[in-house]
Parts: structure tokens; C-alpha cells; sequence
């Protein structure tokens, strides 16, 4: 079972959220929590563990093999990301243009560009507590989040069975990056707050989730601080409230400090349970 | 003409409201710029016209014409992306997958591959309720390409402070570290760096600011929520020290940005005459240092 948990805006609560639920749900259940927010991963501030596994994580970019190359400059014409640059008697490439598409190395008759791997991020693995936590991480300067967020859920693909609940902590926004973070879940847990951006962006996050046809729910974090047009916007379009996180000063502080909040302050983990059990309805739901 | 363009790494740091606050405070002296164009929020305070629109078209998509495959599959072997699917036994294009690289049209020996135009977004160049002019956008559901339409409303409000002879133009940059951020500083002054005093906020600004390193341009940073957690403030304070980036102002905690935004005010209309004045002294601390 994969468990989406993403936000149109920024700053709602989708770290707190994906930290805190999956560290409740481990008490329990066998959980991994993934981070997909691969430009700024945060769910490693909650969680201390034990680093099992570290990976080099790479794409794939041509490189210009001189000796073979007649200059025909195909392969400039080939590429569609003007990531290649033929100049005086040189062929360049721009690795952060490229999308390895394959297109320039393949086609050229004299394989004069092979597809070579450049690092473009880590991935981590721990054992944190009662769950375990695998991150991706990309590298400053990378500029193209997609291809590190598929090879992080591949990994997590291949090391954790059907038995285990599987929740993603996704990047923010309505483009590329989040399309892929969630494009296979199982489940979407879309994170608000009851504000007008908070409100604004939800309404993007649902045209998107259900643009791919998701099944979803939605969380409102700091429930209490804005008004209540949230609640009427889900009611009106038949959406499930399936948590309601109380707004505390508390929690704030709590959060700043990198700790998990559920573990105290009895109302959140109230809601924190609630959402909790939601998520094993489903489970068990998927398993019959 | 000189150019600020905040930004956070973090969401949720409070960065369109500061940003629509000195938008505010410049008047018409400015083009205000929304580079957000994933999840833009700040007509929500700017109440902008929505004037004049234009369609955004980047990058192109692929297209099987139905009549002229012979469902060889020899696209769908050389798909990077997996973008190409068996449905109902014929072979089709997932468009959200889609990147657009060509390698389909290019191997395809019946010429049944189309790469045509992809509509991305549309972006708007609109008055806001202060009349100063805005450029803002809004990027299709799961486009691509967001660096680009970032790009094109950053040129299109260049172009309008210029012919305009205004003296600023205020940014609203993007979230992450990735290709719309690198678009929105590109060419920017001054770099803005909102942030709070949490773990997450202190990691996303280090993060975010190795990429305004690399545009060797000046940096100042407001904490936000600055009361919330003293520890992290204290560190926060001795990075920007290690950095030399200029400490604008530290912002206490206040439930006027949410009650401003409930309102559709932006924080220096609605007021709360503390806050207020911690805002105008941050603007002439930023003008101070650009020269204006």
C-alpha cells in the first residue's frame, strides 16, 4: 500500500504529517517512510536512526568522444533541450539541460556520444526506531528533480514487500516533480491549511490528483487559525476530511526543534490516530 | 531599474506575504513579478485585473495519428520516460509523462509521430489594486518547463518596468532549489531570503542559498517568526554572519499575516502599526543597500 502525502502550497504540514503518522503507524505496522522531496528533504530533522544503506545516485549524460566524431552535427539537431552545442570543432554538452533521453547517443551512426553516469544525488537508508526511512537527496546545481524521485521509489520497489505500508513525503506545487512522486500511489493524502493560499493551492493539488484519477483525502494542519472556507470548499466538492490537526503554539515550537509532536500533545495525537486508522482501513481494505 | 527577488528554499516561511507587503509599500515605483507559478498566491493580496492574457506554449508533446501506426512498438522501446502505452492493444501517448525529447517521431519508419506545441500555462499582465503593474502566471497541471514560464513573466515584467522607467521590480521567487529558482534569480540584484527559526527553515535556507552563491549577488534574509524557537534563531543569526548576508530584520510571530490574508490585505494594509513599521524599515534597509 503507497500512501501519497502531498500539498499544492508549501509549509502546510506534509513533513509533520508524513513523520509523525508514520512513526505512530510503526508502533503497530511494518512502515517505511520516504522522502520525495528530493530538493529539500526534511523528514531526516525528525527522524534519528541508524544509516544502513547510502547509494550514489546517477543519470545518464553523453559524452563527446573526439576521436570518432566527423561533426556532422546531428546530434545537435537530435536534441530537443539544446543540451548539445556544436562550436568551431567541438561538440558540448550542457548536463543540466539533458533529460537522458538517449536520443543523441543512439542515433548517432559513429557512436561518438555514449551515455556515461554523472551523480546527481544519494539515496539514504535508516533504521529509525520502529520504521524504516529512505531519502532522496538531490545535489545542489542538479536542476531536474523527476529522475532522482523514480529511482528513490524503485529502490523502495525492491527492498519492501506488499506487508508494509509505504508513505511518501512528496514536494510541494502542481508540476513534473509531484506528478511522479504520486503517480503510482495507492492513496493521496492532500495537506492544507485553513487559509485563502492554503485553500487556493488545495484546489490545485485536487485538480491535479484528480487529473491522475487518485483516490484522496484531505488534512487540514492548523485547524483554528485561518477561517473555514477549507471545510466548506471539501463539503461542497465531496471531498473526506480525514484529519483535522489542531493549531498550537505548541506544535510550532515542538516542530522547530525537530521533534515528533503526537508523542506530546494528547489532541494531535488524537487527530494523528485518526488519520492513522483511515490509513489501516484502506490497508486492510487492499490486502482482502 | 534594480531587482529583489525573494525567496525561502522552505514553504510556508510567510515569503508572498512579505513579498506582497513591499510590493505594498514600493506603490506604483514597481512591477510586481509572481515567479510561483506552481502554486501562485500573491494576486490573492494584489487583487490584479487579470487584464491582458496570453497561452504559454513550451516544449512540444508527442502524437500518434491512429490511422498511419502499425503498432510496431519500436517508439515505446526507445522511451526513456515510459510515456508510451499499450491501450486496448494500440499504442498511445500518456502526455503526463511525455518529455518531449522526439527519440518516438525519429524512429518511427511510417512518420505516424507528430511532436506538436505543449500548452504549459498562460501568464497575465494585469494592474493591481495599488496600480502598479504585475506579471503572474499559472502553470497547466503537471507541466513541465515551470523554469521556462518562470523566465518569460520574469522578461515581460523587465520589459514593462523598462518601458515604464520604473526603478524596481519585486519578485516573488520560487520554492526548492531546482530550475524555477535558478530562473527566477537569474538576472536578479538582490536576493531576498525569507526564512523561520525551525530546523527545516535553517537546512532549506543553507540549501537555497549555495544557489545564490553561484549568481554572486547580494543577499539579505528576514526571519520570520523570530520568537519561535530562540536556539535555532541563534544559529540562523551566526550562518548569516559566516556568510555575510545582510540580517534585514528578525519578524516576532503574528497572527496578522493570517488574519491579513483572510481579508485579501496584504500585512502593511491591514496593519498593526509594530508590524508595520518593521516592514518599512526592512524595505529602506533593502533600498539602502541597492542604491534607490
Amino acid at each position: 500500500m503507497k500512501i501519497a502525502i502531498a500539498s499544492g502550497k508549501g509549509g502546510t504540514g506534509k513533513t509533520t504529517l508524513s513523520t509523525n503518522l508514520a512513526t505512530f503507524l510503526g508502533e503497530s505496522q511494518s512502515t517505511v517512510l520516504v522522502d520525495l522531496d528530493v530538493e529539500e528533504p526534511n523528514s531526516n530533522l525528525f527522524l534519528q536512526g541508524e544509516l544502513l544503506r547510502k547509494e550514489d545516485k546517477m543519470k545518464m549524460i553523453p559524452r563527446w568522444d573526439s576521436t570518432s566524431c566527423t561533426l556532422c552535427g546531428e546530434c545537435v539537431e537530435n536534441c530537443n533541450f539544446n543540451a548539445l552545442l556544436c562550436i568551431a570543432n567541438e561538440i558540448l554538452v550542457f548536463p543540466n539541460l539533458c533529460h537522458s533521453c538517449y536520443a543523441c547517443s543512439e542515433l548517432c551512426s559513429l557512436g561518438s556520444l555514449p551515455m556515461e553516469p554523472q551523480k546527481m544525488g544519494e539515496l539514504s537508508h535508516f533504521l529509525a526506531g520502529d520504521i524504516e526511512f529512505v531519502e532522496g537527496r538531490l545535489n545542489i546545481g542538479e536542476e531536474q528533480a523527476v529522475s532522482l524521485i523514480a529511482q528513490t521509489k524503485k529502490y523502495v520497489d525492491q527492498h519492501f514487500d506488499d506487508e508494509t505500508i509505504k508513505l511518501f513525503d512528496s514536494p510541494p506545487g502542481t508540476s513534473c516533480p509531484v506528478i511522479e512522486a504520486i503517480k503510482d500511489a495507492d492513496f493521496v493524502i492532500l495537506v492544507t491549511e485553513p487559509t485563502p493560499f492554503g485553500l487556493h493551492d488545495l484546489t490545485l493539488a485536487v485538480e491535479t490528483t484528480r487529473i491522475l484519477g487518485k483516490e484522496f483525502g484531505v488534512v487540514i494542519n492548523r485547524y483554528g487559525m485561518g477561517n473555514e472556507d477549507v471545510v466548506a470548499y471539501c463539503q461542497r466538492e465531496n471531498i473526506p476530511v480525514i484529519g483535522k490537526i489542531p493549531h498550537l503554539i505548541e506544535a510550532a515550537k515542538l516542530y522547530s526543534a525537530g521533534k515528533l509532536i503526537y508523542k506530546e500533545i494528547p489532541s494531535f495525537k488524537d487527530e494523528i490516530e485518526k488519520i492513522a486508522l483511515h490509513v489501516k482501513a484502506r490497508f486492510q481494505g487492499a490486502a482482502q | 531599474m534594480k531587482e529583489i527577488v525573494v525567496i525561502s528554499g522552505k514553504g510556508g516561511t510567510g515569503k508572498t506575504s512579505i513579498t506582497a507587503a513591499l510590493a505594498s509599500l514600493a506603490k506604483e515605483s514597481c512591477v510586481v513579478v509572481d515567479c510561483d507559478v506552481d502554486a501562485a498566491d500573491m494576486h490573492l493580496l494584489l487583487q490584479p485585473d487579470f487584464d491582458h492574457k496570453e497561452d504559454f506554449y513550451s516544449g512540444v508533446l508527442a502524437h500518434i495519428d491512429p490511422d498511419t501506426c502499425r503498432n510496431c512498438g519500436r517508439c515505446a522501446k526507445v522511451c526513456r520516460f515510459d510515456a508510451i502505452v499499450l491501450q486496448n492493444g494500440r499504442y498511445v501517448v500518456d502526455e503526463l509523462s511525455c518529455e518531449g525529447c522526439g527519440y518516438c517521431e525519429k524512429v518511427c519508419r511510417l512518420n505516424a509521430i507528430s511532436m506538436n506545441e505543449r500548452l504549459a500555462g498562460a501568464w497575465f499582465a494585469s494592474q493591481t489594486k495599488y496600480g502598479s503593474d504585475m506579471v503572474h502566471a499559472k502553470l497547466g497541471i503537471g507541466a513541465e518547463n515551470s523554469g521556462k514560464l518562470v523566465a518569460k513573466v520574469k522578461k515581460e515584467g523587465k520589459a514593462i518596468a523598462l518601458a515604464k522607467n520604473k526603478s524596481l521590480m519585486i519578485v516573488d521567487g520560487s520554492p526548492g532549489i531546482g530550475c524555477p529558482v535558478v530562473s527566477s534569480l537569474s538576472g536578479a540584484n538582490f536576493a531576498l531570503l525569507v526564512t523561520e527559526p525551525t530546523l527545516s527553515g535553517l537546512h532549506d535556507l543553507k540549501r537555497v542559498y549555495e544557489v545564490v552563491k553561484k549568481f554572486r549577488i547580494k543577499a539579505g534574509c528576514i526571519i520570520n517568526k523570530a520568537d519561535l524557537n530562540p536556539e535555532v534563531c541563534a544559529q540562523i543569526e551566526a550562518f548569516l554572519r559566516e556568510e555575510s548576508i545582510l540580517h534585514v530584520k528578525s519578524i516576532p510571530y503574528n497572527k496578522a499575516f493570517t488574519q491579513a490574508m483572510v481579508e485579501a490585505k496584504t500585512i502593511t494594509e491591514y496593519s498593526n502599526e509594530p508590524l508595520k513599521k518593521l516592514l518599512e524599515e526592512s524595505f529602506e534597509t533593502i533600498k539602502n543597500t541597492l542604491g534607490v
